[in-house]
């Protein structure tokens, strides 16, 4: 399924939770960790334990500031208050959240094609407990009880809400994309979805093609993945597209994913909407970073994945669509650094890219520590023709498996001698004198009987032939 | 505050009182709507003042930036911890069977 049928546009706008990377909790001393043991980051503050009083962590404040410069917001004052509901994940029966003066207003972010996804703001908040349902199915309303672990409760969360600027999938699905990205390179969440750190819920809506006004929106929880996401948009959109085909009309709720199902169920409709009384939270004086913290923090978002590209960009030059896929394939899987010293230490751009994205990517780990003098070296032998591409990539994987190393010993040691000229030639003569036929079509101009050529030879050699090195001499005796 | 804000209803309070998980019994409902309506009132008496002159404040404290350094202390034993709870098991914290996802 690729979305709902013609005549229909796609309007989504994303909420994107993600956990700061801090040291400790946003109110409280407690150490900000994924996957201790349960209950045992806690302490009367996250625990909502009357008398205790919360103290903002400043290390939050300026990462949030950090993802706000990195979105081109403005960096404003700004004051908490608290959201008021009952859940046993929220101890204190409120959460603390920005309300109606949130730190970070009006940014955007570019995405790869060049479109822009508007950023409404990207507020300060706390996270909420763990709760697992308990029972035979484990499902949420068939469960018997639920048990609860507070160690998330009160971690740093930054909320990111979009304009409803996106039209597809695809796009949501690039806006994450490049968001866990920015949000890396500043260093201000680890953004891993398969961790929770970086969570999404998708506010989808569909409309007649043409159309400006905004169809009535469900929002969808339980994205867990970037295919999760995707998938979830294009099945609500047939889903809302199909209601209103039959003369129905789409409700405003909030749904659910079923992975499993590979559909969007609503939650239990809820007695009476959500009415979350905010107010002032009064154990909270206001937040009012001065424009040097704003600018030391601005100062703190690393080079940026569009920076990074344009990087690689101008290093190959004018990058043909592959190349731009492979540079955006090298950003997304942090190898341009690689690539980069690669080519200041001598290597071809265009060719460190390809081994980069094509043979390092097996090994990322592997492949961030390796030598970026090796990996240059290696493919400079490749590019001069003293090793074929298949010769290469074997040489490759032994240094990228070592850390680094001298390519060309490596090559020795595995044979890979590059045949001498004159040995070359005899081999081509050899070849030649065997196809008569093919040989009198190739000097009458069929150009095309080169590869044919060349591929006899690789044959003969066992691959140790140079592609180049075979083209030459049979330019020469073509005469 | 807006000139109707005087009439605060049985329903408001009985609407209240829901979203804050209490159950009122009808006399109680009676009695706190004539209660909450004077709370109202009073706010309307302020909200009646000339403040043309004075500065909007979001916090009644004149301070700004009260900050931690992001350095991790004491937490709380779990033991201790999970010994206030009626019930746990897992080291967790038992707790009934929730109807809903969290809002
Ligand atoms: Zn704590």
């Amino acid at each position: 399924m690729s979305g709902p049928s013609t005549g229909w546009e796609i309007v989504v706008g994303l909420e994107v939770h993600c956990e700061l990377q801090t040291k400790t909790k946003l109110f409280c001393a407690c150490p900000n960790a994924f996957g201790d043991e349960p209950n045992t980051n806690v302490c009367p503050v996250c625990l909502g334990l009357p008398g205790s009083l919360p103290v903002l962590n400043e290390q939050a404040v300026e990462l949030a500031m950090r993802i706000g410069a990195a979105l081109h917001c403005e960096v404003r004052s700004s004051s908490f208050h608290r959201k008021n509901y009952f859940y046993p994940d929220m101890p204190k029966d409120y959460q603390i959240s920005q309300y109606d003066q949130p730190i970070n207003v009006g940014g955007y972010l570019e995405l790869p094609d060049g479109s822009r996804v508007g950023i409404v703001r990207a507020h300060i908040e706390e996270d909420t407990g763990k709760t697992s349902h308990r029972g035979e199915s484990g499902r949420i309303h068939s469960a018997d009880y639920a048990l609860v672990d507070y160690n998330r409760s009160g971690v740093p969360l930054v909320e990111i809400v979009t304009e409803p600027d996106i039209r597809s999938a695809a796009q949501a699905r690039a806006f994450v994309a490049e968001l866990r990205g920015v949000l890396v390179a500043a260093e201000a969440s680890d953004a891993r979805m398969e961790e929770g750190s970086l969570r999404i819920d998708a506010n989808v809506s569909v409309r007649a093609e043409g159309t400006e006004q905004l169809g009535t929106r469900c929002e969808i929880k339980n994205l867990n993945s970037l295919r999760s996401l995707g998938l979830a948009i294009e099945h609500e959109a047939a889903r809302q597209v199909a209601v209103i085909d039959a003369g129905g009309r789409v409700v405003q709720e909030t749904r659910h994913w079923d992975e499993q199902g590979g559909r969007t169920v609503p939650l239990r409709s809820k007695e009476e909407a959500f009415d979350y009384r905010y107010f002032p939270e009064p154990d909270l004086v206001p937040l009012d970073p001065d424009a040097d913290w704003k600018a030391r923090a601005a100062a703190g978002v690393g080079m940026l994945p569009a920076e990074r590209r344009a990087r690689l960009a101008a290093l190959v030059g004018s990058p043909t669509s592959q190349q731009t896929d492979q540079l955006q394939a090298a950003v997304d899987q942090g190898l341009d650094d690689l690539v980069v010293a690669a080519v200041e230490a001598g290597a071809p751009a265009g060719l460190a890219l390809v081994r980069a994205v094509n043979e390092l990517a097996v090994d990322l780990v592997a492949a961030r520590a390796l030598d970026p003098g090796s990996f240059a070296a290696l493919l400079q032998l490749e590019e001069s023709g003293a090793l074929s591409p298949t010769q290469a990539k074997t040489v490759l994987a032994t240094l990228r498996d070592a850390g680094g190393g001298d390519p060309g010993a490596i090559a020795r040691s595995k044979g890979f001698e590059a045949l001498a000229e004159a040995t070359l030639e005899g081999v081509v003569r050899d070849v030649v004198d065997a196809h008569p036929d093919e040989w009198a079509r190739y000097l009458a101009g069929d150009d095309k009987l080169a590869g044919f050529f060349t591929g006899q030879v690789m044959k003969a050699t066992s691959g140790k032939a140079n592609g180049k090195a075979v083209a030459g001499a049979l330019r020469r005796l073509r005469g | 505050m807006s000139e109707q804000s005087a009439t605060l209803g049985r329903e408001d309070v009985a609407h209240v009182a829901s979203l804050a998980r209490l159950a009122l019994t009808d006399e109680e409902l009676d009695r706190f709507t004539v209660q909450l309506a004077r709370v109202i009132d009073h706010a309307r008496d302020v909200a009646a003042l000339d403040v043309a002159e004075v500065e909007p404040t979001s916090h009644p404290v004149p301070m700004r930036n009260v900050l931690r350094p992001d350095v991790v202390g004491e937490c709380l034993g779990r033991h201790e911890v999970l010994a206030a709870a009626p019930e746990c098991e897992d080291g967790r914290f038992k707790v009934p069977r929730v109807i809903g996802e969290a809002p």
